[in-house]
């Protein structure tokens, strides 16, 4: 699946290059395929880091914490390159980096709960993986309500109805790279959760060494 | 049963205040801290004598914020000294209701420092704080509401954590951005020359749509968290 992953992303430059360039924007709306993928895997990987600590918190099981903590950290990086790319576009296409439209500032709040989460990961100490479960809980509960008073605030992003309405030749480089993220989401998130379960079983064994 | 849920309640919110009202520690630096912030922000925007539009909503939220997260952490950290958290938590009572019982707590806290914040903003700034007092009433008490139970979550949850001082603040602003907009712009909507009270009114109601799906969160998570 890795070597899926890797062969899809050598190829996809191929891809996009072969789409037609866009009437008003030119070369510059291609930052799309990969912004819009990222995007979406960063909804997907905040919303599984939520699913998952939810499920550590009400039914204790220990091995959805590691899948959170996976998933959080992927919604850090999808995240990141989802803010990175979007204003390199917002440049050129509205001719200023940043504006505080409603699903900009809302990506960048849950950005900073992600990264909030970490930080406490990291820096919390003992029983910091219960607080994290609450946090991102609370978190995922938050995104409706920051969408809808950043909405009420202010707007002006390209609507989401964009999607079907695009011509083939842009819309299948465009599907190709959401199968690509979604493949990479898939494979980073399986493996940094198998790293985060097998540090989880060094511990305990270390424990168990230290009490005999 | 619902009546030891409260006897619970009442009895942490009564020890919390017989505390507070001995030294008055929290209340008094809460208060002096939260007109410093209204003077500091004062400061930057107020251009030529003249506040900037908004302006007074604003450094109001921004001072309510920054003076809760104050008494959120001196609250629990009194609790932390002596490891009476871990007293009250072994005690034989619901969990919810020792977290509403220190969300009423410091509920009260917020609502007298806000007794001279508002006043005060509503003086330097000229701001009409009685012309829709009730709609003003409103706002306070649903952001503050929506701001303090989540905040009441998490400076429980940081009680045991390290670096707890500069996590709270990181874990609940994001977090509470809905209660700052709403606020703000509720507010600012109200201050205006003639005020928009349909605005206001949603943002109202934004507030208490908040409020009541993070207080029954917090009720919720708080048992599983606070276990060891």
């Amino acid at each position: 699946m890795l070597a899926l992953a890797a062969g899809m992303f050598a190829l996809a430059p191929f891809m996009i290059n072969a789409a037609p360039n866009e009437a008003t924007m030119g070369l510059v709306y291609k930052i799309y395929f990969f912004h819009m993928p990222s995007a979406w895997m960063f909804m997907v990987a905040a919303i599984t880091a939520g699913i998952a600590s939810a499920r550590f918190l009400f039914l204790k099981r220990p091995s959805a914490d590691g899948w959170a903590l996976a998933a959080g950290e992927l919604a850090v990086v999808f995240g990141a390159f989802t803010l990175v790319t979007g204003p390199l576009w917002a440049r050129k296409a509205w001719g200023v980096w940043w504006v505080w439209d409603a699903r900009l500032t809302s990506s960048l709040m849950l950005f900073m709960i992600f990264v909030a989460y970490l930080l406490l990961r990291k820096y919390g100490g003992p029983g910091s993986d219960k607080l994290g479960a609450g946090m991102a809980l609370f978190g995922m509960a938050n995104v409706p309500f920051i969408y809808v008073s950043v909405n009420y605030w202010r707007t002006f992003h390209p609507l989401t109805s964009v999607v079907p309405t695009l011509p083939v030749e842009m819309g299948i480089p465009l599907w190709y790279c959401v199968t690509a993220f979604t493949l990479l989401f898939i494979v980073l998130l399986r493996m940094r959760t198998r790293l985060e379960h097998q540090r989880a079983r060094v511990e305990a064994l270390y424990l168990l060494e230290d009490e005999s | 049963m619902m009546r030891a849920f409260f006897r619970v309640a009442w009895i942490v919110v009564k020890k919390d205040l017989t505390v507070e009202v001995r030294s008055l520690e929290i209340l008094s630096t809460t208060i002096f801290f939260a007109v410093t912030v209204v003077l500091m922000f004062s400061f930057g925007l107020v251009v030529d004598g003249r506040p900037l539009n908004d302006v007074a909503a604003a450094i109001l939220w921004v001072a309510i914020a920054f003076s809760g997260t104050l008494a959120l952490g001196r609250t629990f950290e009194r609790e932390r000294h002596n490891d009476t958290l871990r007293a009250l938590l072994l005690a034989p009572a619901d969990r919810p209701a020792l977290y509403v019982g220190k969300l009423a707590g410091i509920l009260l806290l917020l609502a007298l420092v806000q007794v001279v914040l508002v006043p005060l903003v509503g003086l330097l700034f000229g701001a009409p704080i009685f012309d829709h007092g009730v709609h003003l009433l409103a706002l306070l008490a649903g952001g503050t509401l929506g701001f303090t139970a989540v905040g009441t979550l998490f400076a429980a949850m940081l009680v045991r954590a390290r670096s707890r001082d500069v996590l709270l603040p990181i874990m609940l602003y994001p977090m509470t951005v809905p209660v700052m907009i709403a606020g703000v712009r509720g507010t600012a909507a109200l201050f205006q020359p003639t005020p928009n009270l349909e605005a206001t009114q949603f943002w109202i109601a934004l507030l208490v749509f908040f409020d009541v799906v993070f207080v029954t969160l917090a009720l919720w998570t708080f048992d599983p968290v606070m276990t060891d």
